[in-house]
């Protein structure tokens, strides 16, 4: 399992591109961390998860 | 004074009005830009939702600079993942460092401050760290590279004003950098006090967000702002700690 945004999900195996296109997130609106180091949009392509990994998806909201 | 410009991390600003993007309704953060004149915008990041959310960079003018803030650090290994993410995004490189272990007044951990400004300065960012107005902390934040420094007045969110304005003035005296009040300034003779004081720029949300009008309190805003800064330039009239001065010629009518 990997862990995304908290969550236990079933992604192992698929690239970070696949499972961002899977889950109708907006890739030019959003930031990602896997393992604590930034994934570059270029390397969404290249770059599998697996288990064990902890992925994080954000995008900017209102703050002060 | 159509020159003075505010200066951060080498770029020119003629609003020193910072406005927050919190608490209300994206459709208001145009209108909210427009009436406070208005050139930097706060925002924060957060874990993404999916396609069907609304996308708040759709509601930013496109020549306002971002400024996202690390709000949820508790640390300073925090503040910098979070100061990174937000590069990825894609809106330069400024970034508010903002880290708070205690969740009851949200005061900022002024030690974890200066280590996340240090990495993140040395990483590229113009840094603008958010601390509790203490001398010798500032003085660490500009050697550890911050663009300019951010004191609060009072505790997030509360609207109650200069609480700490002696020591707000104390590093207005003594830093090099700006000084920009930040959260708790809660109406318009508050912020027009601080600029009176020194203060270089203000940053404000929650007052603006909990009034009876955003975009005309933002206005409100805007002109106390610059009243302030225009009294600040020009150098107040000096204060008689006893007696008084007439105003009037004090010669020339009936008793002599």
């Amino acid at each position: 399992m990997v862990t995304i945004n908290g969550v236990a999900t079933d992604a192992a195996g698929k690239t970070v591109a696949e499972y961002i296109a899977s889950s109708n997130y907006d890739p030019q609106v959003i930031a990602v961390e896997l393992n604590e180091d930034i994934v570059s949009k270029k390397d969404y392509d290249t770059t599998v998860l697996k288990d064990g990994d902890t992925l994080e998806v954000v995008s900017f909201v209102g703050g002060g | 004074m159509t020159d003075d410009k505010f200066v951060l991390g080498g770029h020119e600003f003629g609003s020193r009005f910072i406005l927050g993007s919190g608490k209300y309704s994206l459709s208001l953060i145009e209108a909210a830009v427009k009436d406070a004149g208005a050139e930097i915008i706060t925002l924060a990041v957060r874990r993404a939702n999916t396609k069907e959310e609304e996308n708040i960079l759709d509601f930013i003018p496109k020549n306002v600079t971002l400024l996202p803030n690390t709000s949820g650090a508790r640390n300073a290994k925090e503040a910098v993942r979070i100061a990174k993410l937000a590069r990825e995004l894609g809106c330069g490189n400024f970034v508010k460092v903002e880290i708070m272990r205690d969740s009851k007044y949200l005061l900022p951990d002024n030690y974890e401050t200066v280590k996340a400004t240090e990495a993140l300065a040395s990483d590229g960012f113009v840094v603008l760290p958010y601390m509790y107005p203490d001398l010798n902390v500032a003085r660490d934040l500009v050697s550890a590279g911050a663009s300019a420094v951010m004191p609060l007045a009072s505790p997030i969110g509360s609207n109650k004003g200069l609480a700490t304005k002696d020591f707000i003035q104390i590093l207005i005296d003594e830093i090099d950098l700006p000084i920009i009040v930040d959260a708790g300034i809660g109406k318009p003779s508050q912020a027009c006090e601080a600029m009176e004081m020194g203060a270089a720029a203000i940053m404000a949300n929650t007052a603006l967000a909990t009034a009876g009008n955003l975009p005309m309190m933002a206005s409100a805003f805007r002109q106390a702002i610059e009243a302030g800064r225009k009294a600040y330039l020009v150098g107040l009239g000096r204060v008689l700690t006893r007696g008084a001065s007439a105003s009037d010629p004090l010669t020339g009518f009936l008793h002599n």
